[in-house]
């Protein structure tokens, strides 16, 4: 095997030079971006920055007008979005839909379930379990629709959590969700991450709490403008590349000038 | 009402109309979920042009109009995953389209004396042996079709992106889905006509969604509000000597107010 190769099949997410178009405007500029295993990945910038379609092409949900795509080494779409747990942006709109907390967590196991069967006894159990971690068990049986939006978050970060996958894609994960259930959550992610060796992709705009919690920081304004290590991204400069001089910087971390490797690709 | 049943006529409609509702029912559970309304009334009416095509070519009418609709709802489907265009605009065309395609057919067969106005309000006591075995077959087709697909028709309905990251085949389901959805919309033609079938494609499952919070009562409150509301309306439509699609559709409409009463009522806190 070619070490480049090699290198390729330890990545769990790869993407070289992508470019997306919505409108007739670029929303995506030469991206490159790499996601190893087990690591906590943050994508945190602006509204409108690119971040949830960053997300989409990833999962295969946004084709990109350019580049490519790697997906545990492979196109995505081919093999191993089984292996993938997505929480898509929460919808504002409470709407109705006749399903409780546990049905929602085992639609998380369909795929594993297979066409023309029904959840069995063991599968109700493996919903249950995820419902317990995040600690939801008690609401297994009410309807989705009368949970708080902080609870739906949970059920729909446990029907992720559900099929066991190798990586699991958030994107804003933290609506919502109060800070003491957060820190549980956060908790959760870095025990799955060590025990599991489970790789997180979220998205988010609150920089203090993805620099608190991820490994890995990549700060994206349609074009990426930092891909490396967390505390790194708070370098006033790297900040005001991405969200624009007026933002002030309320959390000070003596750490942010000791690292100056801006560029993540060399 | 066993002097209704001794009528041969009378026991087919009853026969076509409960599993018509049955059908029809399990059908707008989805169509409501998935904000479909407008889709089935699309559709539906397309099928009017295809009824046409039928009279023009002098081929069975329901057998055009099931090609005409099917093509139709798969149409709409292929242009609401585009972004270009919205979903209700595209249907407003082409429900527009495929009824003056059928007037124009209709105009140039020269045949006016079809009856047009069963098309097009129904007629279930004029529904043939025939009719009735096509009618059996192709509902209960629908029905296996969307109980094997059930669980992935309710998540794509829930959360449609997940459902494809999670490896569901979404739009490969959702044209089965809408070809469903058409197969039902022409086999009721016969029972309620093309301007009322909308109308069961929507009702049962928007009464259900005001009183079941559950999917497995959903559907079951679904089914009972079009049965109901179906054998209902043949009984009176009979007695009072009205047009039996009308009074079937009113009936549907007064149960879902009730229902729609209810679900207030549950929610008020007292």
């Amino acid at each position: 095997m070619k070490p480049e190769s090699q290198a390729k099949e330890t990545h769990y997410v790869d993407l070289e030079d992508i470019w997306v178009a919505y409108d007739h405007k670029w929303v995506l500029q030469s991206v490159y971006f790499s996601c190893g295993a087990g690591e906590i990945v943050g994508i945190v910038g602006p509204n409108g920055g690119g971040k949830s379609t960053l997300l989409k092409v990833i999962l295969g949900l946004v084709r990109p007008d350019r580049g490519t795509v790697r997906l545990f080494g492979e196109k995505p779409g081919k093999r191993g979005l089984q292996e993938v747990g997505y929480l898509p942006q929460i919808s504002q709109a409470e709407r109705f839909f006749p399903v409780s907390a546990l049905d929602v967590v085992l639609m998380g196991l369909y795929a594993r379930i297979g066409f023309f069967r029904r959840p069995d006894h063991k599968d109700r159990e493996t919903a249950m379990e995820v419902l317990n971690r995040v600690g939801m068990a008690d609401h297994a049986g009410r309807p989705f629709g009368a949970l708080s939006g902080g609870q739906q978050q949970r059920v729909q970060i446990a029907r992720a959590l559900a099929p066991h996958p190798r990586l699991l894609v958030l994107d804003e994960p933290a609506t919502g969700v109060d800070s003491v259930a957060q820190e549980d959550f956060y908790r959760l992610l870095a025990e799955l991450r060590d025990a599991e060796g489970l790789s997180v992709l979220m998205v988010s705009h609150d920089i203090g709490v993805i620099t608190a919690h991820a490994d890995r920081i990549a700060c994206l304004n349609v074009e990426i403008h930092y891909h490396g290590e967390a505390q790194a991204c708070m370098i006033p400069e790297n900040i005001a590349r991405v969200f624009g001089r007026d933002l002030k910087v309320m959390v000070h971390d003596p750490r942010c000038a000791t690292c100056f490797r801006r560029h993540s690709h060399e | 009402m066993s002097e209704l049943l001794a009528l041969g006529f009378m026991r087919n409609a009853f026969l076509a109309g409960m599993l018509l509702s049955i059908v029809l029912a399990v059908v707008s559970f989805f169509v409501v979920l998935r904000r479909f309304s407008f889709i089935g009334v699309g559709v539906a009416h397309s099928a009017f042009g295809g009824v046409a095509l039928g009279v023009l070519l002098g081929i069975s009418p329901v057998l055009s109009a099931l090609g005409f609709s099917v093509a139709v709802a798969n149409a709409i489907g292929w242009i609401s995953r585009r972004k270009d265009i919205s979903t209700d605009t595209a249907i407003g065309i082409f429900f527009a389209l495929a009824m003056a395609l059928g007037v124009i057919f209709i105009g140039i067969s020269g045949r006016y004396n079809v009856d047009l106005f069963g098309y097009l309000f129904g007629n279930i006591l004029a529904i043939t042996r025939q009719e009735l075995v096509i009618v059996c077959v192709l509902g209960i087709l629908v029905l296996a079709g969307i109980i094997l697909f059930f669980k992935e028709f309710l998540f794509i309905a829930f959360d449609q992106e997940v459902a494809r990251v999670n490896g569901v085949p979404v739009t490969l389901l959702d044209h089965f889905f809408l070809t469903l959805l058409a197969v039902a919309v022409v086999i009721s033609i016969k029972m309620v006509g093309i301007v009322l079938v909308s109308a069961l494609l929507v009702i049962p499952g928007a009464a259900a969604s005001q009183v079941a919070r559950r999917y497995g009562a959903m559907i079951g409150v679904s089914i009972a509000v079009a049965v109901i509301s179906t054998t209902g309306g043949l009984v009176l439509s009979y007695y009072a000597d009205l047009a039996s699609g009308a009074v079937i559709v009113t009936l549907a409409a007064l149960l879902f107010f009730i229902a729609f009463g209810l679900g207030r009522l549950k929610k008020t806190p007292r």
